[in-house]
């Protein structure tokens, strides 16, 4: 069981000219193995300073990380063992691969660089891998980024992120930037590795549907507050803070548009 | 008396001239009611936005009309086969009946010049007639229209937020009052509240306006709350078109059902989104209206 804390987080940034932004305020959460966290709020939230603190991209201002009770490092060897357990999936995969290799380097690297097999099972590992991420191995592995569709490149996105054979996962909207149709693959995909490898996920999204449905819990955060938490469905279908209210009721939701009597154009306007 | 229909798109056909030619938008045809939000919807690549410039004869080479004609039906009485115009024509046609919003419109703004100047051009160059004052006038009346506010005229666009430079961007496609606003993916790039903000405004002015919209987007969810009538659009055919309602309810085509599967509904059911140990339902089997 491996939990990520982060214990009362303030972030600050200097603005120059107007003094400081604070994009956290006080944000405390906690994430397990097994477990999938949907992070949701609008633009300008908070959302990816969060994301940028766990991977360490950034440091807290006040507060703490903690990685099962300990102190994530800030640097070094330590720095690079955390970030072989704790693992980002971005959000645009035409921008996160590089155009210049294969899919094989892709996946290679991480394996040798984290010693994750012996050199000679580095081969099998990268077809394994791609294996479990549902892409044909030796149709895909000498391929370049450019010769696979959106789903596919972010495919290979999350097979480079196991590829360290994480515990915890940060995925940063890693289907926003999909055609509609493939999305819930994607999701589908992160779900059954979620449970094959007992992973904890924290879901990053604006998108509140499947936020609801693709996690357990949920946190709203609200210019750098948590002000919402608790279990997916009650958070949507029974918000308690206006804010989560205000976004639930601003996302498209034909159900209840529809739901109304016979005349339903009433919502409209 | 002027007819209800506003534009009639008859057997329209596009063809991307390349090797091998690629056929975006295969015999499509529909008519478009005065004052009606028609959305438009499918996935990359269905040829929804080909069909959107091509009616407004938009395209450039490779892509060639091949087939079809759009007939404007002028408040005025009058038809206007779009096809047929000539250049001239064309440039005094497009954006005082027909506007368009593009996609990507936040960042559509050229960056050095004043909001209240781009608005400015479109006046100078379509109302040729219309004095510097009156001009100015017409200018801040729009922004104030759209939410951004009038004093916001000298502002450059890096100085408004996206929302702002999309509400900019629809306030220079109200400028001269078209009959008919092509609307392209114009919130995708949004969070969902400005999005909202944004849409109410669409319907607003719509109401009270009576302009036409043709909304062209992928989430369906969207268009299912703010179309009169859906069509869904695959490989460069409308598979199928009816009101949002009876799209909703009772989806006939396959491909439109399996789109609507493939977006878990918010607070109904999950679609086509499998989790835990649930049986995995067959894609496209959406239940019946949830609740």
């Amino acid at each position: 069981m491996t939990t990520l804390e982060f214990r009362n987080v303030t972030k600050r940034y200097k603005v120059r000219g107007a003094g400081d932004m604070l994009a956290l305020d006080d944000v405390s959460f906690s994430l397990e193995s097994g477990q999938t966290i949907a992070l949701v709020g609008q633009s300008g939230s908070g959302k990816s300073t969060i994301a940028k603190i766990l991977t360490q991209l950034e440091r807290a201002t006040t507060g703490e990380v903690l990685l099962d009770g300990k102190p994530i490092p800030h640097r070094g060897p330590g720095l690079r063992r955390y970030r072989q357990r704790v693992r980002m999936v971005f959000q645009d995969p035409f921008a996160s691969l590089n155009p210049y290799h294969t899919i094989r380097h892709h996946l290679e690297r991480p394996l040798r660089l984290d010693k994750v097999v012996p050199k000679d099972q580095v081969e099998s590992e990268v077809m394994a891998l791609l294996e479990r991420v549902r892409l044909d191995p030796s149709a895909t592995v000498d391929r370049r980024p450019h010769e696979l569709s959106g789903g596919q490149r972010q495919r290979v996105a999350i097979a480079r992120a196991l590829a360290s054979r994480p515990e915890l996962l940060i995925a940063d909207e890693p289907v926003s930037m999909l055609d509609v149709s493939i999305r819930l693959g994607v999701l589908n995909l992160l779900a059954d590795l979620q449970r094959e490898s007992n992973l904890g996920v924290l879901y990053i999204t604006h998108d509140l549907a499947t936020a609801r449905h693709f996690s357990d819990r949920i946190m709203v955060l609200h210019h750098g507050v948590v002000v919402e938490r608790g279990d997916a469905d009650g958070v949507i279908l029974d918000p308690q803070h206006e804010y989560t209210r205000a976004l639930r009721d601003a996302s498209p939701d034909p159900d209840r548009h529809f739901a109304g009597p016979a005349g339903t154009a009433s919502l409209r306007s | 008396m002027t007819s209800d229909t506003l534009l009639t798109v008859s057997g329209f056909s596009v063809t991307y001239d390349v090797d091998p030619p690629v056929e975006a938008v295969r015999d499509v045809s529909l008519e478009l009611r005065r004052g009606e939000i028609l959305g438009l919807a499918g996935e990359s690549g269905c040829g929804k936005t080909t069909l959107a410039y091509g009616i407004q004869r938009l395209l450039k080479p490779p892509a060639v009309i091949t087939g079809g004609h759009t007939v404007f039906h002028d408040e005025s009485g009058s038809d206007v086969d779009i096809n047929a115009l000539t250049p001239e024509q064309l440039r005094a046609f497009r954006w005082d009946k027909v506007s368009m919003v593009f996609q990507g419109a936040m960042n559509a703004l050229n960056p050095v010049t004043r909001i209240g100047d781009q608005l400015e051009d479109v006046f100078t160059t379509h109302r040729p007639s219309m004095g510097k004052a009156e001009r100015r006038d017409e200018c801040a009346r729009l922004l104030d229209i759209v939410g951004v506010g009038r004093d916001r005229v000298k502002s450059y666009p890096h100085e408004l937020s996206g929302g702002m430079r999309q509400r900019v961007m629809i306030a220079m496609a109200m400028a001269l009052r078209p009959q008919l606003m092509i609307m392209d993916e114009p919130t995708t790039a949004l969070d969902v509240l400005v999005q909202r903000g944004i849409l109410r405004q669409i319907s607003e002015l719509r109401e009270e306006l009576g302009f036409s919209v043709i909304f062209i987007t992928h989430d369906l969810p969207l268009l299912l709350e703010i179309s009169d009538r859906i069509a869904v659009m695959k490989d460069g055919r409308i598979v199928e078109i009816d009101t949002a309602e009876r799209i909703y309810r009772d989806a006939q085509h396959e491909y439109t059902r399996r789109l609507l599967s493939s977006f878990p509904s918010l607070t109904g059911d999950r679609g086509g989104f499998v989790r835990g140990d649930d049986a995995r339902v067959a894609s496209g089997a959406r239940k019946e209206v949830a609740r």
